[in-house]
C-alpha cells in the first residue's frame, strides 16, 4: 500500500497521512491490469459520468470488468445509488463508445456484488472533484463524524444545509469561511 | 441463479422479491408527490432523491423476479391490479401533511435498517447483493427522518401537534411490519428471508425512545391493520394505481 501526505489545505492543522491507494480500488486496479483487452478499457475511458463530466465510469468505480470472447464483449458496470436515473444513459454511452471502435456486439450486465463504495475513488479522482467545486468524500472518525472540507478555500469550518443535493450520490454543504455553498459526494 | 432453485421454491421466491419490490415502488410513487410541493426547496430534493432509492430498489427486485419466472419489470408495475400488489399497508396511505410523510418515513427506515442487515445474511445470493446495496441507503435516509422527528417534535406548538397527531393515526399500521404468512415462514426456514417478529422488540425501543425524547406519546392503540400481504388494501391503494397505471394502460408496452 502507497502512502502519501495529503497537502490539500488543513486550517494549519498538521497534514494528514493517508493512503493514496484503497484496498477495494487496489482489486479494480488489479483486475484491469491483468485484462487481455487493454484497447478496450481504454476506450472506455472516454465514457464519463453524465452527471459529473470530469470522472470517467473507470474513475468512480462504476466500471467493473470487460470481457472479450468470440460472440463480443460484455460490459460489467455496478450502479452508484440504486435509484440513480444515468445508468441507462451510461450503458448506452458505454455501447456508443464501442461502436465507434467498431464492437458491434456489446452486453452491458450489471453486478450488485460487492455494493459500489466511495472507496473505489482513487486520489486523482477525489482532486478532480475538488477542482470541479465538490467536495470528495470524507473519512469517518471513530466518533462517526466527518470533516467535510470545502473546495473553495479549504476551510474545514462547513455546515450540512441538506443531507441530498442536486443528486442522491451528493449532500448540500456550506462553507462558513468563504460562505459559499457547494456539493458534498457523501461516503457510501 | 434460478438454476438452484426448484421450480415450487422459485415461484416462492419470485412472489417474496415482488413483494418487497412492492413496498418500495408504492412508497417511491408516495414520495414522488411530494416533487414540486415540498416546504423547502432542499426538502424538496431530499424527498425526490429518496423516492429514487426506492424505486431503484423496487427496479432490482422486480428484475430479480423476472429473471426467475419471465416477464418484465413494466409488467410488474403497471399491469397488476390492486388485489395482485403485497404491499403493507403503511405505504399505501396518502402523504399526508410533512410530518405524516416524515413520520410513516422514520417508522419504515427504522425497520429497515434492521430489516435489510439481517437480509445480507440471506443464502440467496441476489437477495443478499440486493439488502446489501439497500443497506447503505437506508443508513442516510434514517438520519435524516430521525433528525427530522426531532425537529419537529421539539420544534414549534403546531410542528409537535402535527407529529403527535401522525403518530395517533400511524401506529395501529405498524404492526404489520412485524407479521410474516406462510410464504415467508417457508423461506426463513430456508434462511432465505428474514423472520420479522425478531425485530419487533429492537424496533419497538428505537422508535419509543426516539419518539419519547421529542416529546411525543407512543398511543396505546386498540386496533391494528393488516392485509397487504394478502392483496386486501386500503380504499387509497386503487387511486394510486390509477394515477401511476394511466400511461400504460392506455397506451400499452408504450415507451419514450
Ligand atoms: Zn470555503
Amino acid at each position: 500500500m502507497v502512502s502519501a501526505v495529503d497537502t490539500y489545505g488543513s486550517d494549519g492543522a498538521a497534514p494528514q497521512v493517508i493512503p493514496l491507494t484503497s484496498p477495494e480500488r487496489a482489486q479494480l486496479v488489479q483486475r484491469r491490469n491483468a485484462s487481455p483487452c487493454t484497447h478496450l478499457w481504454q476506450r472506455l475511458d472516454q465514457v464519463k459520468d453524465p452527471e459529473i463530466p470530469v470522472l470517467s465510469l473507470w474513475d468512480l468505480g462504476v466500471l467493473q470488468d470487460v470481457i472479450e470472447t468470440n460472440d463480443g464483449v460484455t460490459v460489467i458496470i455496478t450502479p452508484t445509488y440504486s435509484g440513480c436515473p444515468a445508468m441507462d444513459m451510461m450503458a448506452d454511452e458505454i455501447r456508443l463508445c464501442l461502436a465507434a471502435a467498431g464492437v458491434e456486439n456489446v452486453t452491458i450486465e450489471t453486478r450488485l456484488s460487492p455494493a459500489w463504495t466511495t472507496d473505489w475513488l482513487d486520489q486523482e479522482a477525489k482532486q478532480a472533484l475538488r477542482q470541479y467545486g465538490i467536495a470528495p468524500p470524507a473519512r469517518t472518525n471513530s466518533a462517526g463524524q466527518q470533516t467535510v472540507i470545502c473546495p473553495h478555500c479549504g476551510s474545514h469550518h462547513t455546515t450540512t444545509i441538506s443531507e441530498f443535493g442536486s443528486t442522491a450520490c451528493k449532500a448540500l454543504y456550506r462553507c462558513l469561511a468563504c460562505e459559499e455553498p457547494f456539493d458534498y459526494f457523501k461516503p457510501l | 441463479m434460478s438454476e438452484q432453485i426448484d421450480t415450487n421454491n422459485a415461484d416462492t421466491l419470485a412472489r417474496f422479491a415482488i413483494r418487497l419490490g412492492d413496498d418500495a415502488l408504492i412508497l417511491g410513487q408516495r414520495l414522488c408527490e411530494w416533487s414540486s410541493n415540498a416546504p423547502t426547496l432542499e426538502e424538496d430534493l431530499a424527498l425526490s432523491n429518496v423516492a429514487l432509492d426506492f424505486l431503484g430498489r423496487a427496479r432490482m427486485l422486480y428484475g430479480y423476479a423476472t429473471q426467475i419466472r419471465g416477464g418484465s419489470e413494466d409488467e410488474l408495475a403497471f399491469t397488476r391490479d390492486e388485489r395482485q400488489y403485497e404491499n403493507l399497508l403503511l405505504v399505501e396511505l396518502p402523504r399526508g401533511d410533512f410530518a405524516y410523510t416524515m413520520l410513516r418515513q422514520y417508522l419504515l427506515d427504522a425497520f429497515e435498517d434492521l430489516y435489510f442487515a439481517a437480509l445480507t445474511q440471506s443464502t440467496d445470493p441476489t437477495l443478499a447483493a440486493v439488502a446489501a446495496k439497500t443497506v447503505k441507503e437506508v443508513d442516510y435516509h434514517l438520519r435524516r427522518s430521525t433528525d427530522w422527528i426531532r425537529r419537529l417534535g421539539l420544534g414549534t406548538e403546531e410542528s409537535h401537534q402535527r407529529l403527535q397527531n401522525a403518530t395517533d393515526e400511524l401506529w395501529g399500521y405498524v404492526d404489520e411490519l412485524f407479521e410474516t404468512d406462510t410464504l415467508e415462514q417457508g423461506l426463513i426456514k430456508q434462511n432465505i428471508a428474514v423472520d420479522r417478529a425478531d425485530l419487533q422488540t429492537a424496533w419497538c425501543k428505537r422508535v419509543t425512545e426516539l419518539l419519547s425524547a421529542s416529546n411525543i406519546s407512543v398511543p396505546e392503540t386498540p386496533w391494528q391493520v393488516s392485509g397487504g400481504r394478502r392483496g386486501l388494501h386500503t380504499e387509497h391503494l386503487g387511486h394510486l394505481l390509477s394515477e401511476m397505471q394511466y400511461m400504460q394502460r392506455a397506451h400499452p408496452g408504450q415507451q419514450w
